[in-house]
């Protein structure tokens, strides 16, 4: 018997139950994967009717391997026998002489999937928290343990592929649609159904053949090919090597020695190295934040515009009560069927009935005294939300928190109109809610330590990361975007073409161009941020914004901005840059103001610009945001470039003294 | 000695005139919808409840004890009980009652009580002989049989049961309401005029209430997923007159009777609530007092003659305390039809109905027309079977509140020969 692993017996059946000590989620480390290796070696040996593993955890089954374990793999040949030795241990499950099952409940994700798919049969809980995915993609790898072998033979190439490039989880249901798992059943008939199998031993679950026919030897190469070239409209090869790997190992039927070599390699790989680092920094956040009670259940929304119904209607979705105030009853009623869509594209039948209960439209602020949150999203106007605030401050309980959604008016500004200032926090939502994963969460003068912490932790159950930053102009996310999207503009101005502009920001790796960005976020909205910022940050605002804006073409609202609409993609496909300063003009100035906050302490670190540049724009993770792409140039390059481009171009790209700085871009080392 | 029963709050949602299609919100739907803003402005929440009582007479076939539905989805949790009610049109009425039974008894403390309707989402079934084919198709087991039964298939079968028309209609005495207005009306001799001229005052008082901004906090307004919104009864009507209701045609006597689509009350979906709290619960949460109900009765009557049903419920009630009609500052009396309402107060001012039908001396005499429906009645407003019993009772306990002390009646006929009335004071602390 080991730490992680229970083994027993009776009436000839083995059970064997994994319960990693001192951890909330069972994570396949080596050593838990060397010790399987142990009880394997003892269960090999016995002569049993089968097997049955499960989870001793109540949380789920298992969530893959432990991502801190990569960071100590140095070298691909290291990471080559390490990945080896965890296939050896499942093919040695896999060949035991007797049956085995595994049971599933909650997540099951990554290693813990590849070692349900080295069991005879898998049996699956059928509630909402049980999941199935192999989510490795988005870690730049994809599975070692045979994972990409054995999904296609089980449920065919096609589906199999579509898991492991999205990395998107199945429900139990839809696992046992797609034949991943073989029987999906209420809890409490997980072992009967477990047992039953092993009674019976049907036929192991195999692909039918209609699914297996892309798999014809004779059509592999071409239905590879043809995923290759879908694959290349999405993603970025150069960038994101894993998802082609993925296609290629199973176009060319790779062996396991394949898939191990092949993963092995991608683990190295600088994508991997800070894609993975970003998802251990996103994960101690949230654990950070998370260690904090927030107290809230019921979340006043005042504002019923766009904003506030989406943030009503995300809150809602996540298990809050929620009331929805605005004076006008048609804005309420716009917010109201704005919030009901978003409900009903995720949740279905009696679920979706009892979110749009939890929602109360409420026109007269009636639910503000049982309110323990208020979070105010009417318009940017000083005097305005002063008032809305005394208005508020007279109805709600003392514990009440006050959260303001401004992008524009400084925290201390707006707490003046508070006679409790200390309960005022920011929490700076990115439109749209329900896809930007940031909140921006900003303290005032007199924010009271307490506060902060219940308003991150809320976030978390918003399922959102909250990044702590100073109450300055554009905060930190569109403080940082700005001079890249302005940047965009002068390009613009200048005559380049705007496909041009895009294809160069998408080439570096942005999930899309700052010229259909502008048009996406709506240009007057684009030029009233540049306006509030061009002072304090000393931004020259183009005329081509204003123009447009007077014009009427505000973007892909008024169906006009930059480009036309509807467009027929909005994604511009990566290609060879027609003019590499293009790019770097973009990319620069962007990287200089990143640099600019660091050295203005407006977030704790280069982690959290980095965290809140990827989270919040998007900006190219597999570069580990805009510090961690300086990190791999040096400081030294970023100054020396900024200053030519500074000669070329004029002072704007004046290089930050933050550049010269030493070990400016050091990180905090972080326990292994 | 029993509890006293106070009304602390209440609330309804618009009433939504039927427009010949499902509605946009089911019975449940507007119970949770007046309940969760009713709930929301209360010092305690909804687990605290100790019932929760819904009147509802035609729910649809997934709102089997709606009133549990209701309970459940405004977040009382799996501990507080719920039943629903049916007393026919006095549903909403008969809710308020068992809540204030409970409590008064000293069972309960604090009862959501009301009645909710969705009547244009009344059920449309298959008749029987169409269940039967049905029946005999499941039951065929081979080939065969089930050809044979199949065989058995006539286009009748399709023809549909409104529940709706049959529930409006008194299955013993095989009259539809409208015929029993008509009886009532031609026993008093109450005219075409008298009957549209009573219709058009229900609009004229409803619409300058509306105006006055009498129903503000009485009605909270309800949003549906369209960016549909509703904040006033849509019933009521500011374009008609004589005229113009003197041009429709009887609905239920064809061709000489004098009830028509106008001086009828309307198809209408609505729900009304009223939060009812002991002594205990009021000094417990705080809560501020609207009125308390005195006490409730019911009487019968000939089901053909089913308008005249709150004379004797009224009767009963005042005799009950000792009061006379003069006693009553403000009446809410449903108008199913005008001519029933008409029909009452004749009753009332008849000497020998009074020594006939009521055992009484003398004729207590009719109310005074501005105590009697002072903002409308279901002529304008509409009558969701369910829920208008609690609307009455709301609607008097927040009129009568500015009058301390002062004595209320809300009172229905009962499709099937009834009437119920409830009794009411205005404010008092307990």
């Amino acid at each position: 018997m080991t730490s992680s692993w229970t083994l027993s017996e009776s009436d000839d059946i083995a059970e064997l139950v994994l319960n990693v000590p001192d951890k909330r989620h069972n994570v396949l480390s080596w050593e838990v994967v060397g010790e399987l290796d142990q009880v394997l070696a003892i269960l090999e040996t016995r002569s049993l009717r089968g097997l049955v593993i499960r989870s001793g955890k109540p949380q789920g089954f298992a969530v893959g391997a432990d991502v801190h374990e990569f960071r100590r793999v140095l070298d691909a040949a290291r990471a080559a026998e390490l990945t080896r030795a965890g296939q050896m241990v499942l093919a040695r499950l896999a060949r035991l002489p007797y049956p085995s099952v595994a049971i599933i409940h909650g997540p099951c994700l990554g290693g813990g999937l590849e070692l349900a798919l080295a069991c005879s049969y898998r049996v699956a809980c059928d509630d909402d928290h049980t999941s199935l995915a192999l989510p490795e993609v988005k870690l730049g790898i994809h599975p070692g343990f045979g994972g990409t072998i054995r999904l296609p033979a089980l449920i065919g190439p096609l589906p199999a592929l579509s898991m492991m490039l999205t990395g998107r989880g199945l429900t139990a249901r839809k696992a046992h649609k797609a034949g991943l798992v073989d029987e999906c059943v209420p809890q409490r008939y997980l072992d009967a159904a477990a047992r039953t199998l092993l009674r019976d031993v049907p036929p192991k679950g195999r692909a039918p053949w209609y699914k297996k026919i892309p798999s014809a030897p004779f059509l592999r190469p071409y239905v590879g090919a043809y995923m290759q070239q879908r694959l290349k409209a999405k993603v970025d090869c150069r960038h994101y090597p894993a998802p082609c790997r993925i296609v290629s190992l199973w176009a060319r039927q790779g062996s396991f020695e394949a898939e191990a070599l092949s993963c092995a390699e991608l683990l190295v790989t600088p994508a991997s190295r800070h894609l993975v680092a970003l998802f251990e920094l996103s994960e101690d956040l949230k654990r950070r934040a998370r260690a904090h009670a927030h107290g809230i259940r019921h979340i006043h929304v005042i504002g019923a515009g766009v904003m506030g119904a989406e943030i009503a209607a995300w809150a809602t979705l996540k298990g809050f009560q929620v009331s929805l105030q605005d004076r006008a009853p048609e804005v309420l009623a716009r917010g109201i069927k704005r919030a009901h869509g978003l409900l009903a594209e995720r949740l279905k039948g009696r679920a979706a009935e009892a979110a749009r209960d939890r929602l109360m439209p409420d026109m007269r602020g009636a639910a503000l005294p049982k309110a323990d949150l208020v979070i105010e999203a009417i318009i940017e106007n000083r005097e305005a939300k002063h008032a809305l605030f005394a208005q508020i401050e007279a109805r709600v309980p003392d514990r009440t928190i006050i959260a303001t959604n401004t992008s524009s008016i400084p925290l201390d500004d707006l707490a003046a109109g508070l006679s409790a200032p200390g309960r005022l926090v920011g929490l700076h939502f990115f439109n749209p809610v329900s896809k930007m994963p940031l909140i921006e969460v900003i303290g005032g003068m007199a924010t009271t330590p307490t506060a902060l912490a219940a308003m991150r932790s809320l976030a978390v159950a918003l399922d959102r990361l909250p990044v702590d930053v100073k109450s300055s102009p554009g905060f930190l996310v569109n403080r940082v975007l700005m001079p890249y999207l302005l940047e965009a503009v002068v390009l613009a101005e200048e005559g380049v073409a705007l496909a041009d502009i895009d294809a160069a920001a998408v080439d570096f790796g942005m999930p899309m161009g700052p010229i259909a960005l502008a048009d996406t976020v709506g240009l007057d909205i684009c030029l009233a941020v540049a306006q509030t910022l061009s002072a304090p940050l000393g931004l020259q605002v183009p005329d081509l914004l204003a123009r447009k804006v007077e014009a009427g073409l505000l973007g892909k609202k008024s169906g006009r901005g930059f480009y036309h609409y509807p467009r027929p993609r909005t994604f511009v496909r990566a290609r060879p840059p027609t003019d590499p300063a293009i790019g770097e003009r973009l990319i620069m100035r962007l990287v200089n103001e990143a640099g600019r906050c660091l050295r203005h302490g407006i977030v704790a670190g280069p982690d959290m610009v980095d965290i809140g540049l990827v989270y919040g724009t998007g900006f190219a993770p597999f570069r580990g945001g805009p510090l961690g792409y300086a990190e791999a140039l040096g400081a030294g390059e970023i100054a020396s470039r900024l200053t030519e481009l500074a000669e070329r171009y004029g002072p704007r790209f004046a290089p930050d003294p933050v550049w010269s700085q030493e070990g400016v871009l050091a990180r905090p080392p972080r326990d292994l | 000695m029993s509890a006293r029963v106070f009304i602390v709050d209440g609330a309804r949602t618009p009433f939504l005139k039927a427009r010949d299609e499902p509605g946009p919100f089911s019975a449940a739907d507007l119970a949770v919808m007046a309940g969760r803003a009713l709930l929301a402005r209360q010092p305690f929440a909804a687990p605290d409840l100790d019932e929760v009582i819904l009147g509802c007479v035609i729910a649809s076939p997934d709102e089997a004890n709606i009133a549990r539905i209701v309970g459940l989805r405004l977040g009382t949790g799996f501990a507080v009980p719920a039943h629903t009610v049916q007393r026919n049109c006095a549903s909403g009425l008969q809710a308020v009652a068992s809540a204030y039974d409970r409590i008064s008894a000293g069972s309960a403390h604090l009862v959501l009580a009301g009645g909710t309707e969705a009547m244009s989402r009344a059920p449309i079934q298959w008749n029987m002989a169409m269940s039967r084919w049905l029946a005999g198709l499941y039951r065929a087991k081979t080939l065969g049989q089930r050809l044979k039964s199949f065989a058995r298939f006539r286009p009748s079968h399709l023809k549909p049961v409104f529940s709706l028309v049959r529930g409006l209609r008194d299955p013993v005495v095989g009259l539809s309401m409208g015929q029993t207005a008509e009886i009532v009306a031609h026993r008093f001799d109450i005219g075409r005029l008298a009957q549209d001229s009573y219709a058009l005052q229900s609009h004229q008082r409803a619409a300058r209430a509306q105006a006055d901004g009498v129903f503000e906090g009485e009605i909270e307004p309800i949003y549906g997923s369209e960016a549909n919104y509703y904040g006033q009864d849509n019933g009521v009507r500011t374009d008609t007159d004589l005229e113009k209701l003197a041009r429709l045609r009887p609905v239920f006597d064809r061709p000489f009777g004098n009830v028509t689509s106008g001086n009828s009350s309307q198809i209408t979906d609505g729900a009304a609530l009223v939060v009812l709290a002991s002594a205990a619960a009021v000094k417990r949460w705080g809560l501020p007092v609207l009125g308390e109900i005195v006490d409730h009765a019911w009487a019968g009557v000939d089901p053909a003659q089913m308008g005249l049903g709150p004379v004797h419920a009224t009767a009963r009630l005042l005799a009950a305390h000792g009061l006379g009609i003069a006693d009553l500052h403000h009446v809410e009396l449903n108008e199913a039809f005008s001519a029933q309402v008409l029909a009452c107060q004749a009753a009332w001012a008849s000497p020998d109905y009074a020594r006939d039908e009521l055992g009484l001396e003398a004729a207590p005499g009719a109310i005074d027309g501005a105590r009697l429906n002072p903002h409308g009645g279901a002529v304008a407003i509409g009558h969701p079977v369910g829920a208008t019993g609690a609307r009455l009772v709301l609607h008097l306990a927040r009129s009568l509140r500015d009058a301390p002390g002062a004595l209320g009646l809300a009172t229905l006929c009962i499709g099937g020969g009834q009437g119920g009335a409830m009794l009411i004071r205005a404010g008092g602390a307990p």
